[in-house]
């Protein structure tokens, strides 16, 4: 299904967040979700359902003012 | 607490931003430099090549304690979640809540920043407001929770200085209990020593420093600077006079004319 990822949208088999960054290659824990603009904690990616046209955000660390 | 930073008494007064250096190689001196014991950052889409993993272990082995920020929010909803996943990524209860108000100036809306830091508190974040001097904003972010206030002193990179001194003055005046930092629009090391001569308990700098020629010497200036600043505040300024007050003694002048 077409699962919007950090705004491209992306052909993906994962059914889950934690699924989803797995596919997508994003190792790290030093990351935070969100979909359709709601903040997904880690501990409820596994659980967390992706469905078609789903807008996921991926945030890291970055440097700031 | 004046001078506490929700219960933590931080070694300098200066804190530093992370953003807009030539190079991280700069960034990381320029801390060095400046001794600042924080370090503001932010929070952006991962890239493909993981940039913002990189920029995580140069910012770990700063060793400085991590404020992370809600730049870019324009409302109180897009700035409670973005806190939540900064609270993930950083591990840490403190939030630097901005939230813009007007584009060309950054000014804080005063309304959704209050909503915004009522939610945070109450959810037990330790919330670091980017405010303006208003004064009854200042008394609604106290209520909402806040234990310290950031008021810019000119917009956000513009180097101006302290462009409202009175407006900043009476805060310090307000709030005697209250920690104070300026935040946002120091160009100038002058301008750092003279928050600190009002009275302020810390300074937040970026663009002052990454955007200078030689980002370390002007951290390290700034460093100096509020040192200064404090120690002057603390040594008890004198009373500002119209007229002159001559510091020579009379007594003993010799008759000569």
């Amino acid at each position: 299904m077409q699962i919007s990822i950090n705004g491209t949208v992306h052909d993906v088999k994962a059914t889950n967040l934690d699924e989803l960054l797995s596919e997508c290659g994003y190792t790290t824990d030093r990351l935070a979700t969100a979909v359709n603009e709601t903040f997904v904690p880690r501990a409820q990616r596994s659980t967390t359902e992706l469905t078609a046209n789903d807008r996921v955000e991926i945030l890291a660390p970055m440097q700031g003012g | 607490m004046a001078n506490t930073f929700y219960g933590l008494r931080l070694p300098s007064a200066l804190m530093l931003g992370t953003a807009q250096y030539p190079s991280p190689a700069v960034m990381a001196q320029s801390f060095r430099e400046s001794g600042a014991s924080v370090a503001t950052v932010s929070l952006r889409r991962e890239s493909a090549e993981a940039a913002g993993q990189s920029f995580w272990e140069i910012i770990r082995e700063l060793g400085v304690l991590i404020l992370p920020n809600t730049a870019g929010c324009h409302t109180a909803k897009e700035a409670v979640t973005t806190a939540h996943m900064a609270r993930e990524i950083f591990d840490t209860a403190w939030i630097k809540l901005e939230v813009i108000g007007h584009a060309d100036t950054l000014q804080p809306d005063i309304f959704e920043l209050v909503e915004a830091a009522r939610i945070l508190s109450n959810e037990g974040f330790q919330v670091f407001p980017y405010t303006t001097d208003d004064l009854i904003v200042g008394e609604r972010l106290l209520e909402a929770g806040c234990q310290i206030l950031m008021p810019w002193a000119a917009p956000i990179g513009s180097g101006q200085g302290l462009i409202n001194e009175y407006g900043l003055r009476a805060m310090r005046a307000q709030f005697p209990d209250i920690s104070l930092v300026v935040d946002a629009g120091i160009g100038l090391p002058n301008h750092a020593a003279r928050a600190m001569e009002l009275g302020f308990d810390a300074v937040l700098v970026n663009s002052a420093v990454a955007r200078a020629d030689d980002p370390p010497a002007m951290a390290c200036a700034m460093m100096r600077a509020v040192e200064a600043g404090k120690l002057g505040r603390q040594a008890g300024p004198i009373a500002v006079r119209d007229m002159a007050e001559a510091s020579t003694p009379v007594i003993g002048k010799a008759f000569l004319s």
